[in-house]
This record gives C-alpha cells, structure tokens and sequence, in this order.
C-alpha cells in the first residue's frame, strides 16, 4: 500500500511538470489517469519502501549530483581529446571488476555512473557473484582488485550509503 | 602509419572548409522577430545538419548491423537537440514536447534493436 | 545577460555533439564508437538543452526541457549497455588491437 502512494505522488509531481503552471481541470485529469496508472502497475515500480523515511540518503544523493556532473565533464574532455588526436591514443579491453552492492536500483545506478564516467563503458552484470564486465578505452591494469579500485571505488561509497 | 596521417589531414582540411561555409553563408530560413541572438542560431543548424551527415556515413559505411544500430540511436539523441533548437529560434514552445516524445520513443525503439541483436524473440 | 549564458552553454553543446560524431566516424570497433557517442552525445544534447531552460526561464518550456534532461540522463546510459551487450552476444570481435577481452573468456 506504502509504494503505491509513493508511485501516486511522483507521478502526480511529474505531470504537474510537464504541464506547468496547472489549474484546476489539469490537476483532476492528473489525478484521474495518475489513480489508473498505480492499479495498473502496482508494486512493480517501488519495491523497497522504508527508503524513503531516511533524510540521510536524500541529502547523499544531493552530494552524489555534483560529484556526477564533474565526473562527466571529465569523461567528454578525455574523449573529445582522444578523437582529435591525429593517432588514437587508445588501448582497448574488457575488464572485470566486483562490487559490493546488491539491490537492483543500486547495481542499475552504478553501471549508468560507469558508462558515463571517463574512459568506461559497462557491457554486463553478473548479479550472483557482484562482477561488472566493463569496457575501458585505455586499460591501465588486468588485475581485478586494481581495476576495481580505479574504477568503482569513487561512486560505490556514496552508492552504498543512498541506497543499501 | 603514413597514410593514416594523409587521411587526418584531408578531413581536417575538409572540416575546416565546412566551418567556413558556416560562418559566411548563413542559412536562409524565416525566424522568429525580436531575439536578438538569430545570427547565432542561423549557424547552429548548420552544425547539427553535418554531424548527421557524418552519421549517415556511418550507417552506409558501417561493417556490422551493430554499428548501425548504435549510429540509429546517436540519430533519435540529436533530433532531440534540433528540436530544442528550433523551439528557441521560432519562439513555439510545442517543439520542446516533440522533444520528450522523441527521446523516449528512441529509447524504446533501441531497446528493441539490442534484442534483435541479441537473437532472441521480443517475448523473454 | 542571460541570453549570453544560455548560448554559452548552447555552443559548449554543439562542440560535444559535433565531437562525438566525429569519433562515430573515426574509432576502429563498435564498443569504441559507442563509448565515444554516447558520452559526447549525451552532454551535448543536455547541455543544450539546459541552454533552452535558461532562455525560456522558468516557463512551460523551461520546465519540459529540464524534464527531458533527467529523461536522457537517465535512459541513453540503458541502451548503450544493451547495444554493448547485444553486439557481444551476436558476435562482434573486439578490435585486433586490443588488449585483453576478460568477458569471451569467461565463456558468455
């Protein structure tokens, strides 16, 4: 019941955006279609609800969205150098790295943050054992542990903290 | 080694006479009176325009139905930055809709195209 | 003042976006392309966006385009990992000069 009013209300808060500045008959449509939308789908979208009562992750995730933005300027600055450079400067691979989270929102948020991270791309999950299979564009060590520790260990910290 | 270095600079030259196209002949289109940045905006297009004609020399280059498929969702990304920009250069905010419509619509249609890739049926 | 601004970061976005075709031309492998696309590709096109925002300010359309920010920063990192993984899966190599492929050799 606690996920569906969750579902309820973000998805009243997004149409309330898309239509911005609402008045009365936009906010009863809302309503109408946003009550239709949460029998419909039910408890698929939230799983975990008692998430939501911590303050402390909200403001982690407010700490998270820079440390994010900066990352990726970083990540188009390396690349857009890489492709200007007249001889590729790049040496390709696939490596495998671990992790330590389990839940699905924070596997999912942990591979976007590496595909858009520099020089990374994530091609598959292996959610029993916790290994990444990730694409690097300059690969800096095979090992295992030390490609974990120069990839992962930036976001898993804060990750770990928002939602585990 | 050397050739690889006679084709870097034949697209270099080729890049540059196209920047000059774009600053010297801007491109005819009506706009929308009363902002003062349209010189600017007539250029942009241009911009845009030819980073899709590199695309599309991609999708007819381009050796495996892999790369196509990822040039087709680079395509969806920037049609959504086009529509932004005509939204601001027209002055009609509709265009920005078009744009959420778009980006989900080609998200979902490369969805589908990874799991053609992958060979298998759309049900599993 | 704020239109100089908003074409700031309208130009800071159509670099990236040029940039980023451009490696879709130039790179030797598909994971290459990809990785160079959607990064580039993927600012650009917020960072335009969010030139559109601060034009329009915090009108019906500033609002949608922050929207379809958050919508691409979310999706386009999902279909660049299924377009990975389905290349992997139909069989396309890595580039001959690569350096290690730990994912051929754990058998998937």
């Amino acid at each position: 019941m606690k996920s569906k009013i969750v579902l309820f209300i973000l998805a009243n808060f997004i149409w309330i955006l898309l239509n911005w500045i609402p008045d009365s008959q936009h906010l009863l449509i809302g309503l109408l279609v946003s009550l239709v939308v949460v029998c419909l789908t039910g408890d698929l979208f939230v799983k975990r609800v008692h998430l939501f009562n911590h303050p402390v992750r909200y403001l982690w995730f407010l700490y998270y969205i820079p440390v994010f933005i900066w990352e990726c300027f970083k990540a188009n600055i390396d690349v857009a150098y890489r492709v200007i450079h007249p001889d590729l400067p790049i040496h390709p691979g696939i490596v495998k790295v671990k992790t330590a989270l389990r839940s699905d929102t924070a596997i999912t948020f942990l591979a976007n943050s590496i595909t858009l991270t520099p020089g990374t791309l994530s091609v598959d999950v292996d959610k029993e054992n916790g290994f990444l299979y990730v694409h690097w564009i300059e690969v800096k060590n095979k090992n295992v542990d030390k490609a974990t520790e120069l990839i992962v260990a930036r976001f898993e910290s804060i990750l770990k903290r928002i939602f585990e | 080694m050397k050739k690889s270095r006679f084709s870097y600079i034949v697209g270099a030259l080729f890049i540059l006479v196209v920047l000059a196209i774009i600053l010297f002949r801007p491109l005819p289109i009506l706009f929308y009176e009363g902002l003062p940045f349209i010189p600017f905006l007539k250029r942009a297009f241009y911009i845009l325009i030819f980073s899709c004609i590199l695309c599309l020399y991609r999708i007819f280059k381009g050796p495996t139905s892999a790369d196509r498929a990822v040039t087709i969702d680079m395509l969806g990304v920037l049609i959504v930055g086009f529509c932004a920009i005509i939204g601001i250069s027209t002055g009609r905010s509709w265009y920005i809709d078009i744009a959420i419509a778009w980006a989900l619509q080609s998200f979902i249609a490369t969805l589908a195209l990874a799991k053609f890739l992958e060979g298998k049926s759309f049900d599993d | 003042m704020i239109n100089i601004i908003g074409i700031v970061f309208i130009s800071i976005g159509l670099f990236f976006d040029f940039v980023g075709c451009l490696g879709l031309v130039r790179l030797p492998d598909v994971y290459n392309r990809l990785q160079a696309s959607t990064k580039c590709i993927t600012l650009g096109t917020c960072s335009i966006l969010f030139g559109a925002f601060i034009i329009h300010g915090f009108e019906a359309a500033g609002i949608k385009a922050l929207l379809c920010m958050v919508f691409l920063i979310l999706t386009s990192p999902v279909s660049a990992h299924a377009l990975a993984r389905g290349a992997h899966k139909s069989g396309v190599k890595l580039w001959s000069k690569s350096v290690v492929d730990k994912y051929a050799e754990d058998g998937n």
